[in-house]
């Protein structure tokens, strides 16, 4: 037992002096700390960036599918041609419309939950919000797949009672639905924590001074609620962007997206430099949204 | 070429998405690797254009197949290496099989680049994919004389034009599909004669055809019946003014289309539900649609059809060549043959299978149609690569990525 005990007070010795030394250079403390992170993000995040961007400078041999490194603009020329403009302009458009109508949706919902909801039933409803995202993405688009195509509940519905069939499946509503649906709890879960960071005090204040119900809402709880929304619409906004899947599972005859442009050019038509300047483009509509985002506080609510 | 979306059309359909996923996850890594690859000088030029002589034409081939080298590696589409034909191969070679699947004709013409570079033996390359292989001289011709299955392949598959080059072989055909106008027996009386029911109006709104720029060749086949002042005589050989032609049918079929389909399973429930009459399909989706009793039948049209046909091709640098030549001959018997028709849904390239295929499923011969005669093969014409160089020795033709490009327009 003594014989052990030696070398492990050693050892400690060893850790102590060590500590030590981190302890007074404080510069070496932080450098050890900071370095394998930032090496990750660096390698992983930023360089597979900075390859795609130069990819996108570079053409591709047709008969040999290889790159040929010729420096070139051909590939962003082309996008400003009005096949490409038409998709980007599709798929902003898209997205806005399901960031505004899931703001609407979310707003009286979140608010609901965060001021007028008991503890217990605030919890059942944060389960039911976060309950659709344990199931899988697919399931939930193929299950709107069986409500609006021919034949489906919707068309049954509402043909029953006489409204007839709108038959919305595959078409850019069923897009627009769909990812409303699916990007929802994105939206809610932000607008509440803002709205639930609103003093009480704030309203009691509001209505003190005479402001009714409808005034209070929006003069007060709006622009505090905005950062929230914003925040939201960051996540609704960008993953509609990016999305590929669900226009290709539920899209009609013109529902192509951004994202399903880069997918048939990486895999039907093998065109890698094109599909890398073509995702340029929602890198550079994020940038400016985000820029705009910041404006509005949106990151302080996250 | 089939897009890897709509490839494997019995695997599940989570599967496939999430393949796709992977996909583009994997050419996300395919950029970075040939990126970095390139800055650091490691790629040599290719004879990408090369004229109409394929580089490796003059390599030798082996006069005889030589011990096993215990390993084989394959590049192959998804439901081309099944347990249950590699498992007993393994047992009867000794050649231990490893698989990269590949989700795209171009994927695989990627992870061929270089003969192989030394890491695959074999690709189980669709039509498509073909020429650009043995332009790019990434496969060598093998010895038809090791093949004993060879004789009785269907002849249209012994020497076809796009795995077979001035006499060489480059590869050996596998298995294939026509492309076939499927339609809904409750809107049409009898069988439709012609193609021209996809570009009726009277369909507006009940249409749909294959997401894959390949199916301009589609248009350029009607054209080449309906229109033949255009002069069309090959659809993959394609001059500019006949694929603008082509084209424009295209564009004007657009506003007719209700979707165009990724996977074979998004038609399967379009004429399920009702919602389209009337398209383009493999038989594999009339064979489910007939099962699930759908009312629905298929046709080839009088105009004939395009059609896929796959070949195992030997790659320039293949480590292991015994093994590859065993496999060759492994999967074109009878009943590997037969197996992987069943499974995939698709027809042999070797006559002799038909009847193991009805000991397996009953019928399952004539449903694809693998002993049908002759002349119905003729009139499909097979997928191969659209290049700049015409059959004619001019280079006037449309290239496949003008190809690729054009969809997008069509598509919108």
């Amino acid at each position: 037992m003594a014989e052990s005990a030696r070398p492990r007070a050693r050892q400690s010795d060893g850790v102590a002096r060590i500590n030590a030394a981190l302890w007074k250079r404080a510069w070496l403390r932080a450098t050890l700390t900071l370095t394998p992170p930032l090496a990750w993000f660096l390698v992983i995040y930023v360089a597979s960036l900075v390859v795609m961007l130069v990819t996108a400078f570079w053409t591709v041999n047709p008969l040999a599918n290889t790159l040929e490194h010729s420096w070139t603009l051909a590939n962003f020329r082309t996008i400003f041609t009005s096949t490409y403009l038409t998709i980007i302009g599709r798929t902003v458009v898209i997205a806005a419309l399901v960031t505004i109508t899931d703001a609407v949706i979310a707003f009286p919902f979140a608010f609901f939950m965060a001021r007028v909801a008991g503890p217990r039933s605030r919890r059942i409803l944060f389960s039911a919000v976060l309950l659709p995202l344990w199931a899988s993405y697919l399931a939930r688009v193929y299950a709107w797949i069986a409500i609006l195509q021919k034949g489906g509940v919707l068309n049954w519905t509402l043909g029953h009672i006489g409204l007839g069939a709108p038959n919305l499946g595959y078409t850019n509503v069923a897009i627009w639905l769909v990812f409303s649906y699916i990007w929802l709890p994105f939206m809610i879960v932000p607008v509440y924590s803002a709205l639930e960071r609103i003093p009480d005090s704030y309203l009691e204040a509001s209505a003190d001074l005479g402001a009714r119900n409808w005034r209070t809402t929006l003069r007060i709880v709006l622009p505090l609620a905005l950062p929230g929304v914003v925040a939201g619409s960051i996540f609704t906004f960008s993953l509609t962007l990016g999305d590929f899947i669900t226009p290709i599972l539920i899209g009609g005859a013109s529902s192509n997206f951004v994202g399903n442009v880069i997918y048939s050019n990486i895999g039907t038509a093998g065109n890698l430099p094109f599909a890398a300047a073509l995702a340029v483009v929602p890198i550079v509509i994020m940038s400016i949204y985000l820029l705009g985002a910041r404006a509005l506080g949106a990151f302080e609510a996250l | 070429m089939r897009a890897n979306l709509s490839r494997a059309a019995r695997s599940g359909e989570h599967r496939r998405v999430l393949a796709a996923l992977g996909a583009v996850a994997t050419g996300a890594a395919m950029i970075a690797v040939t990126v970095t690859s390139g800055l650091a000088g490691a790629t040599t030029p290719r004879s990408g254009t090369a004229g109409l002589t394929p580089p490796e034409q003059g390599s030798p081939v082996p006069a005889s197949i030589g011990k096993g080298e215990g390993q084989l590696d394959l590049i192959a589409w998804e439901g081309y290496a099944q347990p249950q034909w590699v498992k007993p191969f393994t047992k009867a070679t000794g050649c231990a099989v490893s698989v990269k699947y590949a989700g795209s004709s171009s994927e695989m013409v990627s992870l061929m680049a270089n003969g192989g570079g030394g890491q695959y033996d074999l690709v189980s390359a669709s039509g498509d994919a073909d020429l650009r292989l043995i332009y790019g001289g990434d496969v060598k011709p093998i010895n038809m004389k090791l093949m004993p299955s060879w004789s009785s392949f269907h002849p249209f598959l012994q020497s076809p034009s796009f795995n077979t080059i001035n006499g060489k072989h480059y590869g050996i055909s596998y298995e294939f599909g026509p492309n076939v106008l499927l339609y809904s027996t409750k809107a049409f009386k009898s069988a439709p004669t012609s193609w021209s029911v996809l570009y009726n109006k009277k369909y507006s709104g009940q249409i749909t055809v294959p997401d894959n720029p390949i199916q301009i060749a589609d248009a350029a086949l009607y054209l080449s019946k309906s229109k033949p002042s255009l002069g069309i005589t090959d659809p993959y050989e394609l001059t500019q003014t006949q694929f603008n032609a082509a084209v424009s049918l295209m564009k004007s079929e657009h506003p007719l289309i209700k979707k165009y389909w990724d996977l074979a399973s998004q038609e399967i429930s379009l004429f399920q539900s009702g919602t389209t009459v009337v398209g383009a399909a493999w038989p594999y989706q009339t064979n489910t649609l007939q099962a699930a009793g759908a009312k629905v039948a298929d046709t080839i049209p009088s105009q004939g059809a395009t059609g896929w046909a796959d070949t195992w091709m030997l790659a320039t640098k293949a480590p292991h060549p015994n093994c590859a030549y065993k496999w060759m001959q492994w999967v074109t018997t009878p009943k590997v043959q037969a197996e992987e028709a069943i499974y995939f849904g698709e027809t042999p390239a070797n006559t002799q299978a038909c009847a193991i295929m009805n000991s397996l499923q009953k019928g399952s011969c004539a449903a694809y149609h693998a002993n049908a005669p002759e002349s119905y093969f003729n009139t499909i014409k097979f997928w191969k690569t659209p290049l700049a160089q015409c059959g004619n020795g001019k280079n006037d033709c449309v290239p496949f990525q003008q190809w690729a490009s054009a969809w997008t327009q069509i598509t919108g």
